[in-house]
């Protein structure tokens, strides 16, 4: 149990290859973070100079308070668990497990009541006689939970563990390591690049790209206030629609005019918004989610100043709901919709924009200017 | 009709390569000292093998020879493969061709060359200057048979040892040692095999008074070949095979392994 600071870290590879740069992050006590990116942007290096693995080329990472730069591995009083389990293939599950235990030197009966104990939290009692070859996916990546467990380290790190497990399997686990977060009640740092596990995971998300944190948010903020157009289309499933567009503003009000043709309205609420953003420019990114799109009449009825023609291409009913993929003049949108929508492909249909829900980005810098 | 021939042809093959092999075991059991007559069965010369002192004592040199270079040989080897598999790739590569180009060296080379080191460091002809020709030419097999062990390591287990409170000797010694441990004990005897197996080397780089046992056959033959000798190949030719069988079975058991770890 730890707090972590890391101070304008960076990670240069051969002198000239910078992994990570200037990263800087306050992880308090018990918090369940999440770093997530696409790959290649650093994530895992930086999980892997917090615990050692890699040499931090700049800056200071502090654990518990304590300066943790120039200490070992094995001194940092932490654990990992990997993305491929790295069980050691010639040990039983129970050594497996025993392994940090025993390497300490700890009595054989409290290894014992150890390892039972973190067996029975991940209910992997029954496979402790066997070697990782004869388990499951899922069972080993349990037996590499209950090694960092048996630990009993003050900050976990978890790289991708569930990366390598089938869809219906990956649901469960991520799950149950979030179970174990609260029962262990320890700083947890978790590494991916899917943002599901990240939004359904986390206390606080860090969004990573090019070796740059880009945000640090809770992930209800991350989904509804991205903070460029990274972010915005990074998290979040089926993707944030994107249009360029140009900002009009005329006597009865601010309108988005879509680059692919079309445009909308902004709300009263969304032009003061704006106004007091400071933004002077035109040309912008518009920017919507797919739930943001609505086809039902009583919702068309009410907003007649983001009513749009689009042209059915695709639809795709996944029962609880229906994804549209739509033609709006000349730009492609996904609208996720009712799946007692009445559109089939090729219809030209009417939709409306919920424009109080609408994220308009720098075209520029891609910075968010107002969301 | 084809499968037949197929069998004919593979036995004529076989035939071909073992029937000098079968016809010196077989006179190993000849009374007669003539080679071209049968006599009748007898085990004579393999109790005169066993009386010959010249004979004993080199047996005693390639075992003790053999012994100690494999050993030797697979401790400097192992330690090499496991540096030689943290390098670079581009540096790694070239180590590796270098690791290779001994093993391709024609054995008169190597022997020759050996002899003029030793030569040039005064280091007197003998049972060392043997011992570390030895080592020299074994060190590569187990360097090539410890390298693959060691890609197929999964490079997270090491790190996952250290994170678990390993100091960098106890993960070695704990978590990779194991793993490659069959590679290096296939290296051992492949070590062991070759140098029993050694004549050219040996020959050039031992001095008066150690003789293996390759070497002592030579000269032997040189006054005419007996039939003790028959005797003694035979049995130096089964040892060998038997240490070829042991490496061939373990390292088609390790294929098999291989296969149910992956992925761990």
């Amino acid at each position: 149990m730890a707090d972590l600071q890391l101070k304008n870290i960076y990670k240069i590879y051969d002198g000239n290859v910078t992994a990570v740069s200037d990263f800087n992050l306050d992880i308090e006590d018990k918090e369940f973070i999440i770093l997530v990116g696409p790959s290649g942007c650093g994530k895992s290096t930086t999980l892997r100079m917090i615990a050692g693995l890699e040499e931090i080329s700049k800056g200071e990472l502090y654990i518990g308070g304590q300066l943790m730069n120039d200490i070992e591995p094995k001194d940092r009083d932490i654990a990992m668990v990997f993305q491929n389990y790295a069980l050691y293939p010639h040990m039983t599950v129970y050594d497996n497990m025993a392994f940090g235990l025993k390497l300490r030197k700890v009595p054989k009966d409290i290894i014992k009541e150890k390892v039972q104990e973190a067996a029975r939290i991940l209910d992997i009692e029954h496979l402790l006689d066997r070697k990782p070859a004869a388990l499951s996916g899922g069972q080993r990546q349990r037996v590499a939970l209950g090694r960092a467990i048996v630990r009993e380290p003050k900050v976990f790190l978890m790289d991708e563990p569930l990366s390598n497990l089938d869809a219906k399997l990956r649901v469960q686990m991520r799950t149950e390591i979030n179970k174990l977060h609260k029962k262990l009640n320890t700083t947890f740092l978790y590494v991916t690049h899917d943002q599901t596990e990240a939004l359904t995971m986390g206390t606080r998300i860090v969004v990573m790209k090019d070796g740059v944190i880009q945000q640090v948010d809770s992930p209800q903020v991350l989904y509804s206030k991205p903070c460029n157009v990274f972010v915005a289309g990074f998290i979040g499933s089926p993707q944030m629609n994107f249009s360029d567009a140009k900002i009009d503003k005329r006597a009865d009000g601010t309108y988005i005019v879509l680059a692919g043709g079309g445009e909308v309205k902004l709300t009263e609420a969304k032009a003061q918004q704006l106004e007091a953003s400071g933004f002077t420019g035109t040309d912008v990114i518009m920017g919507i989610r797919p739930e943001n799109i609505h086809d039902e009449d009583v919702f068309l009825a009410n907003s007649p100043d983001s009513i749009l023609d689009a042209n059915v291409i695709v639809t795709e009913p996944m029962g609880a709901e229906t994804y549209l993929f739509l033609k709006i003049g000349e730009t492609q949108f996904n609208a996720r919709v009712n799946p007692r929508t009445t559109a089939k492909p090729g219809d030209n249909i009417k939709i409306a924009f919920d424009v109080s829900k609408i994220h308009l980005f720098d075209k520029e810098t891609e910075k968010t200017i107002i969301n | 009709m084809k499968k037949s021939i197929y069998r004919l042809y593979t036995f004529l093959v076989y035939f071909f390569l073992y029937a000098p092999i079968i016809v010196l075991i077989v006179y190993s059991f000849n009374e007669s000292s003539s080679r071209g007559k049968w006599g009748g069965f007898s085990l004579k010369w393999y109790a005169e093998l066993f009386d010959n002192p010249t004979i004993m004592t080199s047996l005693k040199n390639t075992l003790l020879i053999a012994l100690l270079s494999a050993v030797i040989a697979t401790i400097i080897g192992t330690l090499a493969a496991i540096g030689i598999h943290k390098l670079k790739p581009f540096t790694k590569n070239f180590v590796m061709d270098i690791t290779y180009l001994p093993v391709l060296n024609p054995d008169i080379v190597t022997g020759i060359s050996l002899m003029l080191l030793f030569v040039f460091l005064s280091i007197p002809l003998g049972f060392v200057s043997l011992l570390l020709s030895h080592i020299t030419f074994n060190i590569p097999y187990v360097i090539l048979n410890v390298m693959p062990k060691l890609k197929q390591l999964n490079p997270n287990t090491y790190e996952a040892a250290l994170d678990l409170g390993a100091s960098p000797i106890y993960a070695y010694s704990k978590v990779i040692l194991p793993e490659i441990a069959p590679g290096i004990l296939t290296g051992f005897l492949f070590a062991l095999t070759l140098s029993i197996d050694d004549f050219v080397v040996s020959f050039f780089t031992t001095g008066p008074g150690v003789s293996t046992l390759s070497i002592t056959i030579y000269s032997m033959t040189r006054k005419g070949i007996k039939p003790e000798i028959n005797a003694l190949s035979a049995l130096m030719f089964i040892t060998v095979l038997i240490l070829l069988f042991i490496v061939n079975y373990r390292s088609e058991n390790s294929k098999k392994e291989n296969i149910d770890e992956q992925n761990i």
